[in-house]
């Protein structure tokens, strides 16, 4: 039992309490830390699978930044948590066949010689300079697809502005589409003035 | 020693998970977008076991793309998520029922 082992199996037992806990909690918040705790226990994972730069940058980016997100949404939403629940348990029937069914598929798959005799990690990996051998790759085989990911970052960004945008208020511009859908009841009301029939009119008014 | 298999086992019972997740939650909306995170984390950690073993890169490359991709998914997601609630004021799935035939 190596300290890896045992930092594997914490680490790995963590993570997928944190998954069992972020599906069946009750209050979203709670699940939104949960997910938290998860995606930090992956990033101990990859650590010590030398991925140290991705391990970070879950942290930071991931954990950081969208589930910050996540956090700020589920507090601004005003939620009826039991309607949601109503009903959670009954379908864990099917989704307990499915899983089951995805489990016994890759122990199945996982059980052959093949994936169970690789125990050392693979040539170059133990002593390399992770960060410089993927930057390496990144930016010579893969910087197109680079390139298309930050045009990627950049579409997300316009269209999640211009979908919660809500224009000022005090600004006056015309909607022509708004113009034109108007009717005659919107804008002219007759009213029925009596006439004031005894009434004089005298120079002084 | 932690074999390959073991990091594929623990990313298979992530999937699981998420997976039982969607089947449970099927009305919460937020919890369907935590649940697909929990998904892409899964295929994550199999990437980078495979790179780790098998000394080969890519995978972690692309580990990196797939997170650009997800954070990019899970914004737009959520700016949904506020504006649905904006108009309707719920996030069950149940009451996005306007185009029922």
């Amino acid at each position: 039992m190596t300290a890896q082992t045992v930092l594997f199996l914490i680490f790995s037992g963590v993570m997928l309490l944190a998954a069992l806990r972020v599906i069946t909690a009750r209050n979203p918040v709670h699940a939104v830390l949960f997910l938290v705790l998860a995606f930090f226990s992956a990033a101990c994972l990859w650590m010590l699978l030398q991925a140290e730069f991705l391990a970070i940058a879950l942290v930071l980016v991931y954990v950081g930044a969208v589930m910050v997100l996540f956090l700020f949404v589920v507090m601004m939403l005003d939620i009826n948590i039991d309607r949601l629940r109503e009903g959670l348990w009954k379908h864990l029937w099917a989704g307990g066949i499915v899983a089951a069914l995805i489990v016994l598929q890759m122990w199945l798959v996982l059980s052959q010689p093949r994936w169970n005799t690789l125990t050392e990690p693979g040539p170059g990996i133990a002593n390399a300079n992770n960060i410089e051998l993927l930057g390496r790759l990144t930016f010579t085989e893969y910087v197109f697809p680079l390139q298309i990911a930050g045009a990627l970052l950049l579409v997300a960004i316009i269209a999640a502005i211009s979908l919660t945008l809500r224009g000022r208020k005090d600004t006056k511009r015309q909607d022509p589409s708004q113009q034109v859908k108007v009717h005659r009841a919107d804008r002219v009301r007759l009213v029925n003035l009596p006439s004031d029939e005894g009434a004089r009119q005298t120079r002084k008014g | 020693m932690v074999s390959l298999s073991w990091y594929l086992g623990v990313g298979a019972l992530l999937f699981a998970i998420s997976v039982i997740g969607i089947f449970l939650n099927r009305r919460n909306l937020i919890v369907l977008l935590m649940a697909i995170e929990l998904m892409l984390l899964a295929v994550n950690i199999n990437f980078i076991a495979f790179s780790h073993y098998l000394g080969d890169y890519h995978g972690q490359v692309f580990v990196f793309f797939i997170l650009t991709v997800a954070a990019a998914e899970s914004a737009i997601g959520l700016a949904l998520l506020v504006v649905l609630f904006r108009n309707l004021a719920t996030i069950n799935v149940e009451e996005l029922d306007s185009l029922k035939g």
